[in-house]
């Protein structure tokens, strides 16, 4: 079993905020937009370097994605930046007809996403977004697990042509993935191989997930980890090939099991490989006020539900 | 373009608008038709327009048109300056066809830049490819067209309040104001007080049509705004036209808003506009 261990721990919105200082010094076409939270998103020294590729926007997210979608007439690259709940929810119709339906190149960054938002309660903690996204044709789904992961997505994405929702969070998290490990979209990660169940994860719970699999290995039993950053397109291939070694599933997600990333493995396995799955993910809930260990123990998405989601599906093989 | 082929083209776009909704039953006749002679002149003398289609259009003006459900005129215009073959108006929201029911970039129909029809969008992403356009170093102008009834949506204040603050005074957006909408007249469903005052309110420039129908004065108060650009402020046009303009039974009334002629009142509408430049 690999061994992953980290020195300090670090918010994804940081990866995102260096990933786009990157940019700014390498890719001319890049241009950043803000609905008045740069300070929360990480994008002062990009602002501070290309002030005059920053638009502030000010509170007015539907004005901000339309505006985006026009910039890309003109051949920029818009980031656009706010919460994820204000990123789609808040702007679903502007994001519909405006960039996905108008094949624009536009990056949807969405920080705050999910439970590990925290205090500031359900208002603010979107559970639906991914699904939301996914649902619209054309358009690429990243949920990012750690700093070094987000900014090399954040990286990379550029380089994409068309439509992207890359999703991160607000809390500092391990980091573990390597520095220079290139983010490929679309393609999953293997972080540990095993014969007895398969856990594929994505953003926050793939750190949760190598815990689980740690006291897994304990109890005799090997987990085959995989890091699903990229929901849309689905790496079906990894899906497949691992669950033909495993013969079960648990999917682990901060996100409602409507929509989320467990629905979209659902699908692949219905398809092509029938495998008992067991999800870890909210169960058709609203959020609420507490902190984020709190509010991922109550709603079940720490290595804890994940151990015993495992074990729940290793008995229904 | 000699203002008798402005005519001459006008009369046939009409045409074009009433034939394509009468084909297929379906479209938007009323703001079509009260749009015409502002669109035919947009394109045949306003703009500055490149050969061919690109959709980052450099170098050259761009006109996005918010209140997408009015593409019959669109397509019509479209199809006359060359972006593609007159013909094809035949195929307006059929199957598998470029001309879907409002426009779209999806079936890469050339003159398209984005897709509008759920409105309120098009101010914002005029504002963004504007704002393209001063990053680019492109003195060309970003045109925009709005229905009257579509500034209820809330987005459009949004854009309104963003482009005086951040001065993108390359943009010229034009409001129909015909006064109507599905539901009757704009006063009756949400009535919006002046207009003007709103605008001004939100430090623009406005410059009033006093007849939107017509092309010379058209042609001067769009003269008048191209000179009010580039001086710190958006422009907004204000074009008062008659809905269903040109064909009598369609005009002083909401009632072909969206609602296609039959087979009686086409030939009744057709007769008003005679032939010009050959029916496609």
């Amino acid at each position: 079993m690999k061994t992953y261990t980290y020195t300090e721990k670090k918010d994804t919105r940081s990866g995102f905020g260096a990933g786009l200082t990157e940019l700014g010094r390498t890719n001319p076409n890049v241009v950043a937009l803000c609905a008045d939270l740069i300070g929360s998103l990480k994008m002062n020294q990009f602002i501070e370097e290309n002030p005059e590729r920053f638009f502030q926007i000010g509170i007015a997210e539907a004005n901000m994605m339309s505006i985006a979608a026009g910039l890309t007439i003109g051949g920029k690259i818009p980031f656009t930046g706010t919460f994820a709940n204000f990123s789609t929810g808040r702007v679903y119709d502007q994001i519909r007809q405006s960039i996905a339906y108008s094949d624009k190149n536009v990056k949807i960054c969405a920080s705050h996403a999910g439970l590990t938002l925290g205090e500031d309660g359900a208002t603010h903690q979107i559970l639906e977004d991914i699904g939301l996204m996914k649902m619209l044709p054309g358009m690429v789904v990243i949920n990012t697990c750690d700093y070094n992961q987000t900014k090399a997505a954040t990286i990379a994405i550029a380089d994409y042509e068309g439509p992207v929702y890359l999703r991160f969070g607000r809390p500092a998290v391990p980091v573990f993935t390597p520095e220079d490990q290139v983010f490929e979209i679309g393609k999953a990660i293997q972080l540990q191989e095993g014969s007895d169940v398969t856990i594929v994860a994505t953003g926050h719970l793939v750190w949760e997930t190598l815990e689980a699999a740690k006291v897994l290995y304990e109890q005799g039993i090997s987990a085959d980890v995989i890091n699903i950053h990229t929901i849309k397109p689905l790496d079906d291939k990894a899906i497949i090939a691992s669950v033909k070694k495993t013969g079960c599933i648990v999917t682990a997600e901060e996100h409602n099991h409507l929509g989320g990333l467990g629905e979209s493995v659902a699908r692949t396995l219905a398809l092509h490989h029938p495998t008992p799955q067991e999800f870890v993910a909210t169960d058709d809930t609203f959020g609420e006020s507490g902190t984020p260990a709190q509010l991922m123990e109550k709603y079940g998405l720490n290595s804890d539900s994940i151990v015993a989601k495992a074990l729940k599906v290793i008995k229904r093989k | 373009m000699s203002n008798t082929n402005l005519q001459d083209l006008t009369t046939q776009v009409r045409r074009d608008i009433l034939r394509m909704v009468h084909k297929v039953n379906s479209g938007h006749p009323g703001g079509s038709l009260g749009c015409t002679e502002f669109l035919v002149a947009l394109y045949t003398t306003i703009m500055d327009r490149k050969e061919g289609f690109d959709m980052d259009g450099h170098n050259e003006d761009l006109f996005f048109l918010s209140n997408g459900h009015i593409s019959p005129v669109f397509y019509s215009v479209l199809a006359h300056s060359g972006y593609f073959p007159v013909e094809e108006l035949n195929t307006f929201r059929l199957l598998n066809s470029r001309l879907q029911g409002h426009p779209t970039t999806h079936e890469g129909l050339p003159g398209v830049r984005i897709a509008s029809g759920s409105l309120g969008q098009g101010l914002s992403v005029a504002l963004g490819a504007a704002q393209a356009k001063k990053l680019n170093n492109d003195s060309h102008l970003i045109y925009s067209l709005h229905g009257d009834g579509e500034l209820q949506e809330g987005q459009n204040w949004e854009a309104i309040m963003y482009a005086s603050a951040k001065n993108v005074d390359n943009i010229i957006a034009t409001i129909d104001l015909n006064g109507k909408q599905i539901d009757g007249t704009t006063d009756d469903v949400l009535a919006m007080g002046s207009i003007k005052g709103k605008f001004e309110a939100f430090d623009w420039t406005v410059i009033e049509i006093e007849n939107g129908n017509d092309l010379d004065a058209i042609l001067d108060g769009m003269a008048r705004a191209k000179s009010a650009t580039g001086k710190g402020k958006p422009v907004c046009v204000l074009l008062k036209t008659m809905m269903g303009n040109g064909v009598d039974f369609m005009m002083h009334t909401h009632a072909w808003h969206g609602k296609a002629p039959n087979d009686e009142q086409l030939e009744n509408a057709l007769n008003q506009n005679p032939e010009t430049l050959g029916d496609y």
